[in-house]
């Protein structure tokens, strides 16, 4: 990767061009697992964002002092202290989310969209840039989060946040979508679109592509 | 051969020793900061169940007892008290395996264990769509009302007797495993719940 992006430039990328989910596929447990609704993905998003951030922070203010072949263990055991942080912090203050999100929560620790991201740049980057890799990738892992979950909660059934948005009477509601096989079923489509999107403008307009790719999403 | 040749695990290994001894205690005091909240949710959860398990229990009070079982575990039951403070029930949570995972219940039965007020499942992971209906109405009302003389069955179809639950189609084994799970928790409790109420001073 270059190293000579500024922050900025390094936040951007990982909310669009280099989403962590419909780019560089990373982080699909937890996309797959808890994106039944609205509000257990953003959840879900909030968590992976706090332990994204943080550890990004801490392995780059110690990477002078990694050795290259601990670095992996010294992430690891960054993340899952992070981890575990949020899991009690869910437990004391969103109890009931805590309930749903069940183990997956702790399974952050072995989500290797942060793991990818200590390795590729926070341990090779200065503190700012550490920090916006960490908030791009963790705004584009919500925005992954939220598309998946919105399309799975809305046509699943019907509501989205909990609230009744497609009339009972009118939307039988996909019950699949909301079980895990919809998970796969909306993931896939979801990729497709992006894909197709993005190979459509690359051989039509070959100008910057900027935000419209998130209408696909 | 000499001291230098060697790898040195020290040098190599203390950034990991330092890291682990700062995360540690950084765990601890998480743990010392929220430890006290997270078991009062927990509490809460099991007691603000206590006016929908218990008819006519007052919302949220309830007050905490240990009792043995009969197997001589350490089971924590609540009791349940209306307005006025009069006991009207018991609140005994319990366990067991499901179909995927452990399955907790909280059972409310009357004061003298005749028979069964409600049942909530409050966590579960069964299938979703089909094994995790147990947590919802048309399965749990089912047990509201019966009776504790005898263990209760689980029949496919119904309309089963009086002492019988009507399985979820498709989720046959969550059926049966919550019924277990209340089934052998009275069983194992009832005579100390009625220990703990002989104790009692009489006339309140």
């Amino acid at each position: 990767m270059s190293s000579d992006l500024t922050p900025m430039e390094r936040f951007i990328r990982g909310v669009i061009p280099e989403n962590p989910v419909y780019r560089q596929l990373l982080g699909l447990c937890p996309i797959l697992a808890v994106t039944n609704g609205v509000a257990t993905a953003m959840t879900m998003a909030g968590a992976t964002a706090f332990v994204l951030i943080c550890s990004n922070l801490l392995i780059s203010s110690i990477r002078g002092l990694l050795k290259p072949h601990l670095r992996i263990l010294v992430f690891t055991l960054t993340i899952a202290t992070f981890v575990t942080i949020v899991d009690k912090a869910l437990a004391a203050y969103l109890y009931s989310m805590s309930k749903a999100l069940g183990p997956y929560i702790p399974l952050i620790i072995v989500n290797c969209l942060i793991i990818a991201r200590c390795e590729m740049c926070a341990s090779k980057s200065s503190l700012p840039h550490a920090f916006m890799d960490g908030l791009g990738n963790a705004v584009g892992f919500a925005l992954a989060l939220l598309s998946i979950s919105t399309v799975r909660e809305l046509l699943g059934a019907g509501t989205w946040f909990g609230i009744q948005i497609l009339p009972q009477s009118a939307w039988p509601g996909w019950g699949v979508l909301v079980l895990p096989p919809g998970a796969f079923l909306t993931l896939g489509i979801l990729l497709a679109i992006v894909e197709w999107y993005s190979k459509r403008k690359k051989t039509s307009a070959p100008e910057t592509s900027t935000s419209t790719e998130a209408s696909a999403a | 051969m000499t001291e230098s040749k060697r790898p040195n695990y020290i040098a190599d290994a203390w950034l990991i020793i330092v890291l682990a001894i700062l995360f540690g205690v950084a765990l601890a005091g998480t743990q010392m900061a929220l430890g006290g909240r997270i078991a009062q949710n927990k509490l809460n959860e099991t007691v603000g169940l206590a006016h929908v398990l218990v008819p006519g229990a007052a919302e949220g009070k309830a007050e905490a007892l240990m009792i043995k079982d009969q197997a001589g575990r350490d089971v924590r039951v609540f009791k349940t008290f209306d307005a006025e403070g009069k006991q009207i029930g018991w609140l005994v949570p319990a366990s067991g395996q499901g179909f995927a995972d452990k399955i907790e219940v909280v059972i409310g039965v009357d004061t003298q264990v005749t028979s069964i007020t409600g049942i909530a499942v409050i966590d579960q992971k069964e299938t979703p769509g089909l094994g995790d209906l147990i947590t919802g109405e048309p399965f749990t009302s089912q047990y509201r009302g019966k009776s504790t003389s005898a263990a209760l069955g689980v029949v496919k179809t119904g309309p089963g007797k009086d002492n019988e639950i009507i399985a979820l189609t498709g989720a046959t084994i969550s059926s049966v495993a919550v019924t277990d799970i209340v089934n052998q928790q009275l069983a194992g409790v009832r005579e100390a719940l009625l220990a703990a109420l002989a104790a009692e001073p009489k006339g309140n």
